[in-house]
């Protein structure tokens, strides 16, 4: 909403420059968007008389024209515009000029003819071309014959306007009008607002019943009022200059006189009023109703809608000849041979008018006022007002009477509030005459029994009904700033994490201490790359009406969004990539659209982690690193259960001999592994190795009792075994059997050493283990640890064929 | 010669040995040659038997002060040999201590976590529990329970993205406080929750849109919570985040759920006040919204807005750390550039 503060002028006495009036309607009222001034930046360019105008002599379409600028001498200006004619008042933008859009105008010469400036049209002034009156768009603008030759011409279009940018929010509908904005600025400078007056006079002679009738065929709720004036005789012209200029600085295109009418009724009251050609209704009949499904309107910007059921129609004969509180028909226009205008003022319901203009993508200036609510205490005055407007300018009577399809008692409405709830609401002291003294300011009429105040709230309010919402008037008008700043006293609380978040943020720094960085990718993503890596199959959850076709399913794991970012890297040369992710996945449910949001966490490492520097060569990832990292994060959860890999090639994306499972005894919650090269080509990515934990999973596992064990007084004892065994016997089968057979002593199996190099059959490696032996009671004998270690000896030979060495 | 005259030339004699010992080996061989079983000194001693009893006394001090000399000298002689191989190693080994260091691979938290966690804690210290809503809410809670009707025009402010009619992808994390407000058992004392989280929107992902973001927001409700509670709360968290020099101004704004609504302004970080272009000349930066809780969003939840009543705010740490670190785009924050997400290693 744009308002004009030359037009403020008439309501109210404001001595007060527009930036800070704009700075107070932001600390208390509604957003302000900025100050337009149309001149800004704009000099010389003034009014000037045309004296002359001789065709070009090497042109033809130019004109030689002497313009009176007010100096002694007419300057000299060739111009190309159709229009230029001797005897006229122009614009002229005299040499060195600054002119719209930062142009600066210059002597020159046109096809060698001097010219001493520039004729303009408005949008060289810097005119939105949506706002420029279309019988002007084609050429030079003229200005009235009162014009005085060498004025500054800002003056002349409104130009010297400073215009106030309005973002009202949905509750503020009441400032989408000079009169509501007038309203507010009065509370803020504590005056009292002139408003306007209607000044009709009906045709006594010329009833509008039986020449106009009006049914309403939608219920209460969808149409609450519903009026309609005549007015006869009207000349369909374009407006005076100064509606023109009321027009264009609210934003709007000036049409003709009786559009216009409407438009600036619409400001200033806030009322959309629809002008229908009388002569093309039918037997001057309308009737409003629901649109039938399938039903189509021909608007007035040449669109053939199909109509939607829940759509408000206007219709003559029952035919639609305008969408409800949008847009009118094409067929009802008013156009320049139209002399009997029907006048619409009616109220239409906010939630129908809302879908009819999000359905057919027409956000209009009525329809825009209609969602957010208007005064139903001002439909009548707003029709009166703009059926005087049309009648004096277009020449024309308004005939005597309101058609009425329906009609409603508009009651202003009482909210009661105590002084002790303010105050104990905005936490402050305010005195009863304080709040009384804003309630008046509001020209809202107050009772005040004891500290209640009965408060009637007038109908160009509405969005007032609570005392919550008194309380935000309050608020508001005693200002912000001055309310105290405290903490909330009351009984203390303890805020802390509870067992899951402090998991979760243990296991972000644990995964940062081991080198990987924290990422956050998206959760919607494409429905293959959605399914890719999920620890267990699961339906998808997919959204209904997506933005694009990258984003149109919620991931089963985060290992899909880290190769997303590994690519996006790899695709910017960064090679060495060390990421992780904890978030959330989505496992489908049955009989629940809601998925089960659990969280993971998962990592990816490609390249090296360790920096190439002087004296340390880079280290490519592999396999064992990554598991490395998930083995000491493991580790640190302190589960009560035993950690197992188990080798699988059951997952498509990993590589199949190349990644395991993760147990948690019994329990799988992730696996790790490098990604498969087939997938990673399909991902744009190096050799990548990536791990995904079911982290709730982890965090609902029982965890080991953290209990002291003394520390042995008394000495260790190792033994070493290396052997060779054959290449299908994994470390895990190794260490089971050590354990197993090991004895009470045996604390603790390490592998020392894998080799399948030199010296080492084909089909055989190496491994060589230390085992370490403590009692915790006694010194052991060496003959016991001894005997003990031989019987593992004899158990790996026997169970896994293994040969000592 | 008499015995203390040779002990004499002894003395001196291995003085000059020890002085001219310029390694230690040589160091302990003047000590085996001089003091050791067979050496002069002990020949000397060995000599006394001949001397007249009177004269054994003083000529024994004296060697034992010749002995304890030689000693004295060949340790000293030791020490020094001894400092100065270590001086020489030292030198041997001086480093160029400007060269870098092995590096011990580090991650860090991404910089959304980083904003998050530092309000988590600045709130939790003020007795607020932290909660986690789903990300997949019901259409019920999200809009409905906050006082957003279906056709209500303020859910245009918030495209949103359905997966059916009634469930979709939480558009603010307030979706979470209508649960909050009807679990809460107020015998127990205020609700003080803060609900940090994803959030979703049906936007095309641009420099300033982006269809996944983070948001937090607060809630309070007690017999007691006043709107200056709110403006001294939203000041604190202001001045945590960017410094104790930023102001927080309110502005009347509107949310569906608050009432009264405002929209709170801090202090340009980047003119601190003058007027800039990030500013648009005014000073002021809006970073959140807040207001005091609709009555009608406690009644829904069973609680009587007569007795109970309370503030609620959201912001979102996107913006923030937009702001706060001038980023110009919000895509970095989910494309996981290496180069971006190394640039912030503050806090965790």
């Amino acid at each position: 909403m744009r308002i004009s503060t030359q037009w403020l002028q008439d309501y109210l006495k404001l001595d007060i420059p527009a930036d800070e009036l704009a700075e107070k309607i932001e600390r208390t009222a509604v957003e302000v968007d900025g100050v337009i001034r149309p001149n800004e930046g704009q000099k010389k360019v003034v009014v000037g008389h045309v004296e002359t105008c001789e065709p070009h002599p090497d042109s033809d379409h130019l004109h030689v024209c002497q313009v009176d600028v007010g100096e002694d001498e007419p300057l000299q200006i060739v111009c190309g515009a159709p229009n230029v004619a001797a005897g006229e008042n122009v614009i002229v933008a005299l040499p060195n000029s600054w002119i719209g859009n930062h142009t600066k105008i210059k002597k020159s010469k046109m096809r060698g003819v001097k010219s001493n400036g520039m004729l303009c049209a408005l949008d060289e002034l810097g005119f939105d071309e949506k706002l420029v009156p279309k019988e002007v768009a084609d050429g030079i603008f003229i200005l009235p014959a009162d014009a005085t030759p060498g004025e500054p011409v800002f003056g002349y279009l409104g130009m010297d306007d400073e215009i106030i940018d309005m973002s009202v929010t949905p509750n503020r509908g009441d400032m989408l009008s000079m009169n509501g904005t007038a309203h507010e600025l009065a509370a803020i400078y504590n005056q009292t607002p002139t408003m306007p007056t209607v000044d009709l006079h009906e045709d006594a002679a010329d009833d509008v019943n039986g020449q106009l009738t009006v049914r309403v065929d939608a219920d209460k709720h969808d149409v609450p009022q519903y009026k309609m004036r005549l007015i006869k005789n009207v000349h369909v012209q374009p407006s005076p200059l100064w509606l023109q200029i009321r027009i264009w600085n609210a934003g709007m295109r000036p049409i003709n006189n009786v559009v216009d009418a409407t438009n600036y009724v619409l400001m200033q009251y806030g009322q959309p009023l629809h002008a229908f050609d009388y002569d093309q209704l039918t037997d001057g009949q309308v009737n409003v109703r629901l649109a039938k499904a399938g039903e189509h309107l021909t608007t007035l910007d040449g669109e053939d809608r199909e109509l939607l059921a829940t759509d408000l129609l206007i219709c003559s004969d029952d035919q639609p000849i305008c969408l409800a509180g949008t847009m009118g028909g094409l067929d009802t226009e008013v156009t320049a041979k139209t002399t009997t205008i029907a006048l619409e003022g009616a109220v239409f319901d906010a939630v129908k008018i809302r879908k009819a203009a999000h359905n057919h993508d027409l956000h209009s200036e009525a329809s825009m006022r209609y969602e957010r609510g208007i005064d139903h205490g001002m439909t009548v005055t707003a029709l009166d007002a703009a059926a005087a407007m049309i009648a004096e300018l277009g020449q024309g009577t308004v005939a005597k009477g309101v058609a009425v399809g329906r009609d409603e008692d508009v009651q202003p409405f009482e909210v009661t509030i105590t002084l002790s709830k303010i105050n104990h609401v905005l936490g402050t002291t305010l005195t009863s005459d304080t709040v009384l003294d804003i309630f008046k300011r509001l020209d809202f009429p107050t009772k005040l029994d004891g500290e209640t105040y009965t408060v009637t709230v007038p109908s160009r309010r509405w969005d007032i009904h609570l005392p919550a919402d008194l309380i935000e008037e309050v608020a508001r008008l005693y200002g912000y700033d001055n309310l105290p700043a405290t903490l909330p006293a009351g009984q203390p609380t303890i805020g802390k994490l509870n067992e899951t978040q402090r998991v979760i943020r243990d296991s972000r720094k644990m995964m940062e201490s081991a080198g990987l960085t924290q990422a956050i990718s998206y959760s919607l993503t494409t429905e293959e790359k959605a399914k890719a890596f999920a620890l267990s199959a699961s339906d998808v959850t997919k959204l209904d009406f997506p933005m694009s076709s990258e984003r149109t399913t919620l991931r089963l794991s985060l290992v899909s969004g880290l190769l997303d970012d590994l690519a996006y890297n790899n695709a910017r040369k960064e090679h060495n990539v060390a990421l992780y992710e904890q978030g959330r996945v989505f496992y489908s449910q049955p009989d629940q659209v809601r998925p089960k949001e659990i969280e993971h966490i998962a990592g990816a490492i490609t390249g090296s982690m360790v920096k190439k520097s002087w004296g340390v060569a880079e280290q490519p990832v592999d396999f064992y690193q990554i598991k490395g990292i998930v083995a000491g994060y493991l580790k640190r959860l302190a589960l009560a259960g035993t950690v197992s890999y188990v080798a699988t090639s059951d997952m498509p994306e990993m590589h199949p001999g190349r990644t395991a499972n993760i147990f948690v005894d019994e329990t799988l919650v992730g696996f790790v592994g490098e990604v498969h090269p087939t997938t990673a080509k399909a991902y744009k990515i190096r050799e990548t190795y990536v791990f995904e934990l079911d982290l709730s999973a982890l965090i609902a596992l029982p965890k080991a009792q953290q209990q002291y064990q003394p520390i042995s007084k008394f000495p260790s004892i190792t033994r070493d075994v290396a052997m060779l065994v054959d290449d299908t016997v994994t470390n895990a089968d190794v260490v089971a059997l050590i354990t197993d057979k090991g004895g009470a002593h045996l604390q603790n199996v390490t592998l020392f050493d894998v080799y399948n190099g030199k010296h080492v059959p084909a089909g055989k490696k190496s491994l060589a283990y230390t085992l370490t032996y403590r009692d915790q009671n006694a010194t052991l004998i060496d003959d016991d640890v001894t005997a003990a270690f031989n019987k593992v000896l004899e158990a790996l030979t026997e169970k896994l064929g293994a040969e000592i060495r | 010669m008499s015995l203390q005259d040779r002990l004499t030339e002894l003395r001196d004699q291995g003085l000059a040995d020890i002085q001219a010992a310029d390694v230690l080996k040589k160091v302990n061989q003047v000590k085996v040659d001089l003091l050791g079983k067979k050496g002069p000194i002990t020949e000397v001693l060995r000599g006394m038997r001949d001397l007249a009893p009177e004269e054994r006394p003083k000529v024994g001090a004296y060697a034992n002060e010749v002995r304890d000399r030689l000693q004295q000298a060949i340790d000293n002689r030791r020490a020094e040999l001894e400092q100065a191989a270590v001086n020489k190693q030292l030198v041997v080994e001086k480093l160029d201590v400007t060269l870098p260091g092995r590096e011990v691979p580090q991650g860090q938290p991404h910089v959304i976590t980083q904003i998050i966690t530092e309000l988590e804690d600045l709130f939790m210290g003020m007795g607020y529990q932290i909660v986690d809503g789903d990300e997949v809410e019901e259409d019920y809670y999200n809009f409905e329970r906050l006082n957003l009707p279906k056709d209500h025009p303020a859910r245009d402010m918030q495209d949103t993205f359905y997966i059916t009619k009634d469930v979709l992808l939480r558009t603010q994390t307030s979706a979470d406080q209508p649960r909050s407000l009807e679990n809460h058992d107020f015998s127990k004392g205020p609700l003080k929750v803060l609900s940090p989280g994803r959030v979703y929107r049906r936007d095309t992902d641009d420099a300033t849109h982006s269809h996944q973001f983070h948001q937090i927001e607060g809630l309070v409700v007690d017999k007691h919570v006043t709107m200056a509670d709110l403006k001294g709360t939203l000041t604190l968290v202001s001045k945590t985040l960017f410094g104790d020099q930023f102001d927080v101004r309110l502005r009347p704004s509107y949310f569906p759920f608050t009432e009264p609504s405002v929209e709170a302004d801090v202090t340009c970080f980047n003119c601190g006040g003058k007027g800039c272009g990030i500013c648009k000349q005014t000073g002021w930066i809006e970073v959140l919204g807040a207001g005091m809780v609709h009555p009608h969003v406690l009644e829904m939840s069973g609680i009587d807005p007569e007795v109970y009543g309370g503030f609620a705010f959201g912001l979102g740490p996107d913006r923030f750390a937009m702001l706060k670190y001038g980023v110009d785009d919000i895509r970095n924050f989910y494309l996981n550039d290496v180069r971006f997400l190394s640039q912030f290693y503050k806090k965790g």
